[in-house]
């Protein structure tokens, strides 16, 4: 059978002890900072991953993988037991999650969150050995229209289904793909927007942008916030669940799941929608929905493995199309083009163990989360209480020296600092900064897709609306453009 | 007079828009079919530009105009810090260029506890050393000398 083969493939080239020890090295790092109060996923993983460079691709992605894995971790550590949501996703996890810190029953909590984000990562490992194969042979049948119709409705889904404001979410994808631009135009050889300056003339590094928007403004939004609120210091007892928890819990994760794959797979909805529905959705089938909210098991079950399903399912379109659902995935995306990676359907043919291998570690990674975490829930815990000003100083440092080591140059780190106080600008105007980050990464591709279209067409647009699946994508497009303008509509009416 | 955040947004990207038309006028443009390296940002500046419109436009329709609490002391220090690391780095290394950075990140905060902040420097700093010059063996010299 193929997919036992595949997977076979992929389990054999991760379990060397070498890429074992670089996903155990991630995982445990991930969690490390992530559960540094404060400091969202997407923040530990824009640090962490300067760490990654030095790697050949594969125990590189492998690493990354375990950070990612981590960092998810390290955020529900916080959001149960300190009721500090370090992204969207997880804000769903600490409506049931802290009360039940409070009521004692901490450690249950993140043993089933760990538990079902288990279960949730199994099923979805096996989605995308699953789906991935055909997806990416028909996409093999994709001309330069289709991935530019694609990219198109992946960038316009990812400004309007963020949270936040539709418009702004638009813009901000324009000037990513302006960011994207700066550089030498690949076809004329002509430097674009480097005004003169030759570190320009090879483009703005990923890392600058991602350290820049997501941790330096990070760093000064926190900072002007009070102090985080006293640290829940309980004691964790009974770290492993009863089996009525775990039998409670069974279900919700399980529908979970199916709720985050479905979300996980449209590009742009991601696992903050998914969470969300499918916390409402256990309310609505519980028996007793009076309970949720004051620390239901299946509350915390159920948006854990939505969340973890949907970023497992926005894996396919980030590996077999090289389009990112997420903000996370775009910075996955971004790790694997600097490693000279191209996403696309051409990377399950052209190097499979690749492939396999990164499908295959993301379960280990889960796996290892499982292994490696619930015993360590103590140490982790004791972390949660270092004081945000020992820790700001030293995310500064891993900044600075993160964006110095990519190309050892101090350009780099100007630059950083630059796009540093461009994102708390974006942060405090409420502009959110991950679809800037997809435009940028997906903007040199779009602009090359749009030139060979519009050449091969002679210079006919209608070749997006002739082809079928690129009218496809652009109906989709078109479809979540409209509805964003009725949406725009009914809040005039409401404000009127 | 207090301009509600949207509408600040809303200057600031026709601002970008603008500034990328600008530069873009020297760039040939070329055709629809054999597009020249100023086409697509034209077409990304113009249309930054209306995003950019209609945000500020929505917003000035709007009576509940809150003013924005800037805090610039934190990101001028953390700015700050983050550029005195990139200009040291290269002339003293990268021990003494943490030295030097440490101090003027930790004033972003809300306190400035002299002590903390000397040990922090101190622990940080060989500890930055010895991940990414011994373990990462990263090319880099720790100190000036």
């Amino acid at each position: 059978m193929e997919l036992a083969g595949n997977l076979a493939l992929g389990f054999a080239v991760a379990f060397s002890a070498e890429n074992l020890a670089y996903c155990f090295g991630g995982v445990a790092l991930g969690t490390l900072i992530g559960v540094l109060p404060g400091i969202g996923p997407l923040t530990t993983i824009g640090l962490l991953f300067p760490l990654t460079f030095y790697l050949p691709p594969l125990p590189s992605l492998i690493m990354l993988s375990g950070i990612y894995y981590g960092a998810q971790y390290g955020g529900a550590i916080t959001s149960i037991l300190l009721n500090l949501p370090g992204e969207t996703a997880s804000a769903v996890t600490c409506l049931d999650g802290y009360p039940m810190a409070r009521q004692g029953r901490g450690g249950a909590a993140l043993a089933v969150s760990a538990l079902s984000s288990f279960l949730a990562g199994c099923i979805g490992t096996l989605l995308i050995a699953l789906a991935g194969p055909p997806l990416g042979e028909w996409a093999l049948a994709f001309g330069p229209a289709e991935y530019f119709s694609l990219m198109l409705m992946g960038l316009v889904g990812s400004a309007v289904l963020t949270q936040g404001d539709a418009v702004k979410g638009l813009a901000m994808v324009v000037v990513g793909l302006l960011i994207g631009l700066v550089g030498t135009d690949v076809n004329s050889g002509m430097a674009r927007y480097a005004f003169d300056v030759p570190e320009l003339v090879d483009g703005i590094g990923f890392t600058v942008i991602a350290v820049g928007l997501f941790a330096v403004a990070e760093i000064v939004t926190n900072l002007e916030r009070r102090e985080p609120q006293a640290v829940f210091t309980g004691p964790i007892v009974g770290l492993m669940p009863g089996a009525r928890d775990l039998a409670r819990s069974f279900f919700p994760a399980l529908r979970g799941t199916g709720v985050g794959a479905f979300f996980g797979l449209l590009p742009g909805t991601g696992p903050a929608l998914s969470s969300f529905a499918a916390y409402m959705l256990e309310k609505k089938l519980a028996r007793d929905p009076a309970r949720f909210g004051k620390g239901a098991i299946e509350g915390v079950a159920a948006p854990e493995a939505a969340n973890n399903a949907a970023a497992q399912a926005s894996f396919i379109p980030t590996l077999t199309l090289g389009i990112p659902g997420t903000a996370v995935m775009t910075l996955m995306l971004g790790a694997m083009v600097m490693q000279g990676v191209t996403p696309g359907p051409q990377v399950m043919t052209a190097n499979p163990a690749l492939f396999w291998g990164i499908v295959a570690s993301m379960w280990i990674g889960n796996l290892m989360l499982l292994v490696l975490n619930l015993p360590l829930v103590g140490v982790w815990v004791r972390l949660l209480r270092v004081p945000y000003r020992w820790l700001f100083p030293c995310i500064v440092m891993f900044c600075a020296i993160g964006n110095y080591s990519v190309n050892n140059n101090s350009v780099d780190v100007y630059l950083c600092a630059a796009v540093g106080v461009l994102g708390y600008v974006f942060a405090k105007l409420e502009c959110e900064p991950a679809p800037l980050l997809l435009g940028y990464v997906l903007g040199p591709l779009m602009e090359e897709h749009l030139r060979r279209a519009m050449l091969l067409s002679r210079g006919d647009p209608s070749v997006f609306f002739t082809r079928p699946i690129s009218l496809a994508f652009m109906l989709a497009t078109l479809l979540v453009l409209v509805i964003m303008l009725k949406g725009l509509r009914l809040g005039v009416e409401r404000r009127a | 007079m207090h301009l509600h955040r949207d509408i600040v947004a809303g200057l600031l990207f026709v601002a970008i828009g603008a500034l990328a038309l600008l530069v873009a006028r020297g760039y040939p443009v070329g055709t629809a079919m054999r597009m020249g390296p100023g086409y697509f940002p034209v077409v990304l500046g113009w249309l930054l530009i209306a995003l950019g419109a209609l945000v500020g436009l929505r917003a000035a329709r709007r009576r509940d105009w809150q003013p924005v609490a800037w805090s610039c002391k934190p990101l001028a220090w953390i700015s700050l810090a983050i550029l005195l690391f990139g200009f040291l780095m290269p002339r003293i290394g990268l021990v003494s260029a943490l030295v030097a950075m440490f101090p003027v990140a930790a004033a972003a905060g809300r306190e400035f506890r002299l002590r903390e902040v000397v040990v922090l420097t101190l622990v940080m700093s060989a500890f930055a050393g010895g991940v990414f010059v011994y373990g990462l063996r990263l090319p880099y010299r720790l100190f000036p000398f």
